[in-house]
């Protein structure tokens, strides 16, 4: 007998997921009128159905958070807001297992990344932003910071709850109440946490929570109540956005696509940047817009790499989201499959040679295996535009000025990787790499301390750290 | 007095390091603030803003890896050039504006002064816009400003001199270069200036200075892909939403002010975070 | 001897052949420990992980204490862990100081364990501070004694202080004296060569050197065994197999104490090195109290209720 990991499920008794759902208004759940399922990506399963919030419904939650902000909110002190945000950080840390268990059902993401990253992630960003609630004169964002009003915020799909601490943490620490849409596909953990809103008394209409897909969300950027955008999403929907508020005077933060290069030098510690490279494009199934889905490996390394890099890949555990011993669950949407299949299928197109280990995909639900494409070049279309899921492009470099060139030949500038044991070299290789987040010697890390943004069509503003508090504060740009 | 004929200048554009004509061939009239005819400078097409930023993107890399010092000194040298000619921008304000002695000349003395402020932020914007970020981990996480990279600027009518450099220096102390559009009614104090720069040790392309319509050149600007930011300080509000629609083709950062200040700085510099292992 | 034609005894083909590695990042190799640690082992996987657990302990006893009966009694758990359960398997071997190899040789036949081999710690156990000559008779004795294992030491001076060749010849010269009658297991001492760096330079000089295990520590320094320090040597046997097609075995000892350990073990051996290691034969855990815990898990899985300790025996 081998040793195979015995099945090991995490337990979904532990969440409670209602029939149907409606938004979350003025501090109540009020019923939709429209209702379209959400489902499990792993196995197909219709989990609920979510309202769809067209004008109205948007309407009486703009109005409900222009109340909170006039007669409660913009009254609180940054003390007693800062008690609130500490209050649902502890919260989201109490019931952090529900929490993860819905996550994975609803996203598809393993259960190890939610429980060690995502919920863990979300509760730290409420932590980190309750203490700047009343410390917000000395983040150096001017004298007498005061907030924009009245925030919509619209998130995506590949980490809903964390993407929705990112919004929330801030806009409530900064003294905004907030209307967010979560991502149609993944709205479950959104509702939940308006139940957290509630347990932790934050006052009716500091947040409220619209479900439905790209019509809500127009709606919000489009509504005239509402004084901040802040979106992460595609770079294609960014434009539309950036576009749609032109002509008014909302402030706008947009957090967008990337094609990450991660860039191999030949003295780096093979093993460690093996791993990396695995993280950097197969956490969370590629779904990340910082992925370093472009791989840059240095000439003299590049057949060892890739021959590691492959045997490594054969240990990838590709399965069912809940068992606790898988690495790479399910691609959280028909269309987002459809989509990398296509992207896949261009690489096949262009020349590049496909390279993927033997795995067995369950039957149901949507999967794509771990996927390489090596012989591709800064010309072909896998190695330009965003494919948002598992597959890596791998291109060479023969000197760091060349690895740097490449890297940046890309109109995003999200993030990037750099690999390799001599101190002073990667350091140049992240001076001179155009993008608001580097890794060196590591790849995918968050902090809420440490600001995340990019440069070029990667988006506006950075979210996090002191950095990302500007972003909900007045006239820090000093227009 | 003798019946000497003056030897006039020739106002022509700053691109690159050098003094070219339109590629259009095209001039317009410039009066004086009597109706007198004052000059021809050149009306600049879409194809000198496409030199000027092809010129702005090559300076970009050298200039932004510049030390700070370097470039706060550079800016000190355009300062101590302008003080040098300072009766004769004095003397151009005046012709063209009509404007008083005092007042041209407070303009200039003016200027002078801003080009020292923002000379001596260069090294000084990243100790306090950029951060040490204690994660939670064994990570040296860092946040330093950097340049965005090109930015075209609209510069106002008025103080056509003191607007200029009010959008010049924030832009190009962090590293950014620029192509700013001069004031269009009062486009000469300008391409003077381009002659502050041409001897100040400025490197080529760092500043480009065109002359014209804004209405004509800034929507090019707007929709030009190799230009990462704008400051549109000097454009009529009426067209404010038109650059930033055609601006978000590229997701450019475009940004207005109302005076100098040291956000003029941080509006035109991206931040960058950087991770570290720690570890033996 | 050869050295798998990877150096060819100078000092200057050994700087060559150890230069040539790459580094290790700390960061790195302690996240992927740490991530390999949550790997959850149930039910079947378990079980089985278990009894190859126990299968591997090479069960310990260096003590200045140790007496004869002592050592006969850690023999009699060797052969028979539970008393009460034929089923459990014999453990790897038995690991005693020299002077205790021949009382351990000649308990364990006379109790129908003649398949259970004694390993002796030699080469001046634990510090090595000694001649190589003193080794060399401190080997040979226990060789002559019946130890079919030797768990040599490096001279870890003389590692720390680039004298490579040195330790490279030391680890030479054990093996020529071991020859075909025991097999050489190395231990670094990973706690005082300090950097992963480091472990994965000595995994490399000692296996050219003709070592059958690599062995991270003796026991008496702390840390020993960790997961990532278990790992870097894991990666240099599954490299060094590409190389030279042979495979050298692991031996982590020290701090490995309860079941959950030993398991993490296991899923560090299989999702590094891989399968072929999963064995008595290229993995062994250096254990005292490792084996009870190991016990009373089986029983756990077996009667469906927590055990005592009262039920496995002390020694």
């Amino acid at each position: 007998m081998s040793f195979e990991y015995a099945p090991a499920p995490e337990s979904r008794a532990i969440t409670n997921i209602k029939p149907k759902y409606g938004h979350f208004i003025g501090g109540k759940f009020v019923t939709g009128s429209k209702h379209f399922p959400t489902i499990n990506p792993a196995t197909e399963e219709i989990l609920s159905q979510i309202a769809l919030a067209g004008k109205s419904e948007v309407d009486a939650a703009v109005k409900a958070a222009r109340k909170a902000y006039n007669s409660t909110w913009s009254k609180t002190s940054g003390k007693e807001r800062g008690k609130y945000l500490f209050r649902i950080a502890r919260i989201l840390q109490e019931r952090a297992r529900e929490f993860a268990v819905l996550e994975t059902l609803d996203n598809g993401k393993p259960i190890r990344e939610s429980r060690d990253t995502d919920i863990p992630l979300a509760a730290a960003h409420f932590f980190y932003h309750a203490g700047w609630a009343d410390k917000l004169e000395y983040a150096g964002l001017g004298s007498f910071p005061k907030p924009l009003g009245v925030a919509g915020q619209i998130i995506p799909w590949n980490f809903p709850l964390l993407m929705l601490a990112w919004k929330v943490a801030p806009a409530l620490a900064t003294g905004n109440t907030v209307v967010l849409k979560p991502a149609e596909s993944t709205s479950l953990t959104a509702l939940l946490f308006a139940e957290v809103c509630q347990q932790a008394e934050l006052p009716a209409g500091v947040v409220n929570i619209v479900t439905g897909d790209g019509s809500t969300g127009a709606l919000i950027v489009n509504h005239p109540g509402i004084d901040k955008i802040a979106f992460t999403g595609s770079t294609e929907v960014g434009k539309i956005i950036a576009r749609s508020v032109a002509p008014t005077k909302k402030s706008v933060t947009l957090e967008l696509g990337g094609k990450g290069a991660n860039i191999v030098f030949e003295d780096a510690a093979i093993d460690e940047t093996v791993e990396g490279i695995i993280d950097g494009i197969f956490f969370n199934q590629g779904h990340v817009c910082c992925a370093g889905s472009r791989l840059l490996l240095q000439e003299n390394v590049a057949e060892e790499v890739l021959h590691k890099l492959k045997k490594r890949m054969e240990k990838i555990r590709v399965g069912d989201p809940l068992d606790k011993n898988t690495d790479v669950g399910a691609i959280n949407s028909k269309e987002q499959l459809a989509k990398i299949v296509e992207l896949a299928k261009v690489g096949d197109d262009e020349g590049g040679q496909r390279w993927s280990p033997a795995c067995d995909l369950p039957k149901k639900g949507y999967w794509f295996a771990p996927t390489i494409f090596t012989g591709v070049t800064s010309a072909h279309r896998i190695a330009r535009e965003e494919i948002f899921g598992p597959v890596l492009s791998v291109l060479t470099f023969r000197t760091p000025q060349e690895a740097i060139e490449k890297a940046n030949n890309t109109p995003f500038g999200l993030s990037a990787g750099v690999w390799g044991e001599k101190g002073s070299r990667t350091l140049w290789a992240a001076q001179h790499l155009r993008a608001g987040v580097i890794w060196t010697n590591s790849f995918n890390k968050f902090d809420p301390t440490s600001p995340f943004g990019g440069y070029k069509e990667s988006g506006w503003g950075r979210e996090g750290g002191r950095h990302g508090l500007a972003a909900y504060l007045k006239g820090v740009a000093g227009e | 007095m003798s019946n000497r004929i003056d030897v006039k200048k020739t106002y022509k554009l700053f691109i690159n390091g050098s003094f070219p004509r339109s590629e259009s061939g095209r001039t317009y009239e410039v009066k004086t603030s009597k109706g007198a005819f004052l000059a021809n400078p050149c009306l600049a097409s879409r194809k000198d803003l496409r030199e000027a930023v092809v010129a702005a993107r090559s300076a970009h890399n050298g200039w932004s890896k510049a030390t700070a010092y370097n470039r706060g000194q550079i800016l000190y040298r355009i300062a101590e050039m302008l003080q040098a000619r300072t009766s004769e921008f004095i003397e151009e304000i005046m012709i063209t504006t009509g404007a008083t002695k005092v007042k041209a000349e407070k303009e200039v003395l003016q200027a002078v002064d801003t080009l020292v402020w923002f000379a001596g932020w260069s090294d000084k914007i990243s100790s306090l816009t950029g951060s040490n970020n204690p994660v939670a981990g064994p990570f040296y996480n860092f946040t330093i400003p950097e340049s965005m990279g090109v930015v075209a600027a609209v510069a106002p009518e008025n103080p056509s001199l003191l607007g200029l450099i009010e959008s010049i220096a924030p832009i190009i102390t962090s590293g950014n270069t620029v192509i700013i559009l001069a004031s269009t009614k009062a486009p000469l104090s300008a391409m003077s200036f381009a002659e502050v720069l041409a001897t100040s040790d400025l490197p080529a392309g760092v500043v480009n200075i065109l002359t014209g319509k804004k209405d004509e050149i800034a929507p090019w600007m707007a929709s030009h892909m190799d230009i990462d930011a704008m400051d549109i300080s000097g454009l009529s509000s009426k067209l404010t939403a038109e650059i930033k629609v055609a601006g978000a083709e590229n997701l450019k950062r475009v940004h207005s002010f109302k005076r100098a200040s040291a956000h003029r700085i941080t509006a035109f510099t991206e931040s960058k975070t950087i991770w570290h292992t720690i570890g033996v | 001897m050869n050295f798998y034609g990877l150096v060819d005894g100078s000092e200057a083909s050994l700087k060559t052949y150890l230069n040539k590695l790459s580094g290790v990042d700390q960061v790195g190799a302690n996240a992927r420990a740490a991530m390999l640690a949550t790997r959850s082992v149930k039910t079947t996987s378990k079980r089985w992980a278990i009894d190859t657990a126990i299968s591997m302990v090479d069960l310990t006893t260096l003590e200045g204490a140790d007496t004869v009966g002592k050592v006969q009694a850690l023999c009699t758990k060797a052969v028979r862990p539970d008393p009460t359960d034929s089923s459990v398997p014999s453990v790897g071997a038995i690991c005693v100081y020299n002077d205790m190899v021949g009382v351990a040789r000649k308990h364990l036949d006379l109790i129908g364990g003649k398949h259970v081999p004694v390993a002796a710690v030699s080469t001046a156990f634990p510090s090595g501070r000694a001649s190589i000559a003193v080794k060399v008779l401190d080997t040979q004795d226990a060789i002559d004694a019946g130890a079919s294992e030797i768990d040599m030491v490096i001279d870890r001076g003389a590692f720390l202080e680039g004298r490579l060749i040195d330790v490279f010849n030391e680890i030479v010269t054990i093996r020529q004296v071991c020859g075909e009658k025991a097999h050489l297991k190395v231990i670094f001492e990973t706690g005082e060569l300090v950097t992963y760096d480091n472990v994965r330079k000595a995994s490399f000089l000692a296996m050219a050197a003709g070592a059958d295990f690599i062995k991270t520590s003796t026991g008496k320094v702390a840390p020993a065994a960790t997961a990532p320090v278990v790992l870097v040597m894991l990666e240099a046997v599954r490299d060094f197999y590409e190389m030279t097609q042979k495979r050298i075995g692991v031996k982590p000892a020290g701090g490995i104490r309860n079941t959950k350990d030993a398991i993490k073990q296991l899923v560090l051996v299989k999702e590094t090195a891989g399968e072929e290691w999963l064995n008595s034969k290229l993995f062994r855990i250096g254990a005292s109290a490792l084996l009870n815990d190991l016990l009373m898990q089986r029983i756990k899985m077996d009667n469906g209720y927590y055990a005592s300790p009262t039920y496995v025996s002390v020694d």
